[in-house]
């Protein structure tokens, strides 16, 4: 058994087969794996008893559910109204400097991915960016070099 | 700013941790006095559409099924609003008690809390105060359960029944109204859905009775809201404010001296120039004079030092990305809008084509499938009439 079948497997037992549990389960195999490989699904739909077509097209609703390899920490700006009035522009060009790729790009040790995302729910605190689940604001371009340092080192 | 023309209401977020208490009192009242109080209190839905909350619970009670739910929206999405994170943050057990309430109510044993995923940090706490509160439940005899169900990125989601699409595990799509989720909701039950600050009001009108809350706010918008202000303000956060109050003691209060206008509403919201403060309040339509604005709470602020076009550009890309696709007046109204504006402002189309696009947004207000495609219109009718020279030049 792969690794991913054993994933999909533990997932299942945890919520159980019905349709309802679909979102759910993607969003385990994202939590561990950061992206929804083709297999993935695969094996989902074998599980649950749907059509992989069924999986994938639920998936690729969600901008949260990746089905594009992403690395360990995926990086989300806020790119809407206010973020974007606070200087979310000069928030990307040192995130891209600090890790000396593009946007929608994945560093070449697969360690972070950076993405942009609509509104966080932290406008008054702009500009805004998620890194995983975590939420950090009143981002500042000295900020930014000083979290991607921690995020390094970890 | 700082002129301090509006009173700072604290309700919602006052530290009151009776729910043992509180709950047990209700729990002792019978179902249709309770829907009396919240009916007379004149509370009406704070996630946006404003729907009357006692009705909306007195429906689904009616209802005939042995299987009812009651979800929590906290989808929170809509540009500009932020306040739902914090009452989930700073009092959580109001939220809580109301979708209990609410399901001894309708006769639901199950509720749920849509939180979207850019809020999942918030998910351990909430759990803990699940548990807590299930306990208590335990204790008065309440087999009533809630459960966080996590979204994924998608604004269309706070959208009801694409919400619920979503919980059975679809793609978030919004589905044909009439029916009504107070008939046919999640599972194809009757559901109630309400909005996080809506449950907690419940809690305010349940402990001090309909009249506290109504003797707040005037005429049709009665009692308290939250406003989530961003924007060009020195004093950015969430506020409790009674509705019906006047937009230009709003901007007296928040703005920076310099302010030209305001978005009341999000993204799919309007915009309201300087020239019109004085006759816009913010509340629900009926015997408010002049304009009035129902609103989610978002109140964004603008100086004189920001385009408008820029502005409008932002939102048409927001509701570009976030159109479900499903019906053609919204995917393709939202790309078009979006690449004429351009195209003027770039002058590769004549400035007539501003009128062209307004038509185009009145089209998708009367044939987009749901409240996402109808309301672009909005922000895009707004801005371009106020704003038209920005839009060329
Ligand atoms: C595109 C769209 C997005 C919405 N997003 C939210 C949301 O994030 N939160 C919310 O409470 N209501 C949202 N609504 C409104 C809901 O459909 C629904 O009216 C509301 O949850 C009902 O609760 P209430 O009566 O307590 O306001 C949205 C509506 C539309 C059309
Ligand atoms: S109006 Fe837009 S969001 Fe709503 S159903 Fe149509 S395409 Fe989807
Ligand atoms: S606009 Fe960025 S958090 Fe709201």
């Amino acid at each position: 058994m792969t690794d991913i079948q054993q994933l999909v497997g533990e997932l299942v037992k945890k919520h159980g087969t019905k349709r309802e549990k679909l979102l759910p389960i993607l969003q385990g195999v994202i939590e561990k794996e950061r992206s929804l490989s083709d297999y993935a699904m695969i094996e989902i739909a074998k599980q649950l008893g749907i059509s992989a077509a069924d999986v994938y097209g639920t998936a690729t609703f969600y901008s949260f559910m990746d089905t594009e390899p992403r690395g360990e920490n995926i990086i989300r700006v806020c790119k809407t109204i206010t973020c974007f009035m606070k200087g979310k522009n000069q928030i990307l060009l040192a995130l891209e400097d600090a890790l000396k790729i593009k946007l929608g790009e994945t560093t070449p040790d697969k360690k972070f991915t950076l993405l942009e995302t609509n509104c966080l729910g932290w406008c008054h605190k702009a500009p805004a960016m998620l890194i995983n689940d975590e939420i950090y604001t009143d981002l500042t371009i000295e900020r930014v070099h000083e979290i991607i340092g921690e995020y390094k080192n970890k | 700013m700082g002129k301090n023309m509006l009173k700072r209401i604290d309700l919602i977020f006052k530290n009151e941790h009776d729910t043992d208490e509180i709950l047990s009192k209700i729990f002792k009242r019978s179902n249709d006095d309770l829907i009396n109080d919240l009916i007379g209190s004149g509370l009406k839905g704070r996630g946006g559409a404003g729907f009357p909350t006692g009705l909306k619970w007195k429906l689904t009670s009616e209802a005939k099924d042995d299987e009812k739910y009651v979800i929590c929206n906290a989808d929170e999405g809509e540009p500009g609003t932020f306040k739902d994170r914090e009452i989930l943050t700073q009092v959580p057990h109001k939220v809580l008690t109301g979708m209990a309430v609410c399901g001894r109510i309708i006769g639901a044993k199950k509720g749920f809390i849509y939180l979207r995923g850019e809020y999942n940090f918030l998910k351990p706490h909430l759990n803990e105060e699940i548990d807590k509160f299930h306990a208590i439940l335990k204790k008065l005899g309440s087999d009533f359960r809630i459960e966080i169900f996590s979204g994924s990125g998608a604004y269309i989601c706070g959208e009801e029944s694409s919400l619920m699409e979503s919980m059975e595990g679809k793609r978030g799509e919004p589905r044909n109204k009439p029916p009504f989720p107070t008939e046919k909701g999640y599972l194809g039950k009757p559901t109630v859905i309400n909005n996080v600050e809506t449950l907690a009001h419940a809690w305010t009108i349940f402990k001090y009775g309909p009249k506290k809350f109504r003797d707040l706010g005037v005429q049709d918008s009665r009692g308290s809201k939250l406003f989530s202000v961003s924007g060009d303000t020195p004093i950015a956060g969430i506020y409790e404010l009674e509705l019906g109050m006047s937009l230009q003691d709003f901007v007296d209060d928040f703005g920076d001296d310099d302010c030209k206008a305001v978005q009341v509403g999000g993204a799919a919201g309007f915009c309201v120039p300087r020239k019109k403060f004085r006759e816009t309040a913010i509340g629900y339509q009926g015997k408010l004079t002049g304009i009035s604005l129902p609103t989610g709470g978002s109140m964004m602020l603008f100086n004189s030092s920001r385009s408008m076009y820029n502005v409008l550009k932002n939102y048409l890309e927001f509701f570009e990305e976030e159109s479900c696709g499903q019906c053609t007046p919204c995917r393709v109204g939202c790309q078009q809008l979006l690449e004429g504006i351009e195209a003027v402002k770039r002058g590769e189309k004549h400035q007539h084509y501003l009128n062209k696009l307004l038509r185009l947004s009145e089209t998708m207000k009367m044939t987009a499938k749901c409240g996402l495609g109808q309301s672009v219109a909005n922000s895009f009718s707004s801005i371009v009439e106020n704003f038209r020279e920005e839009m060329i030049y």
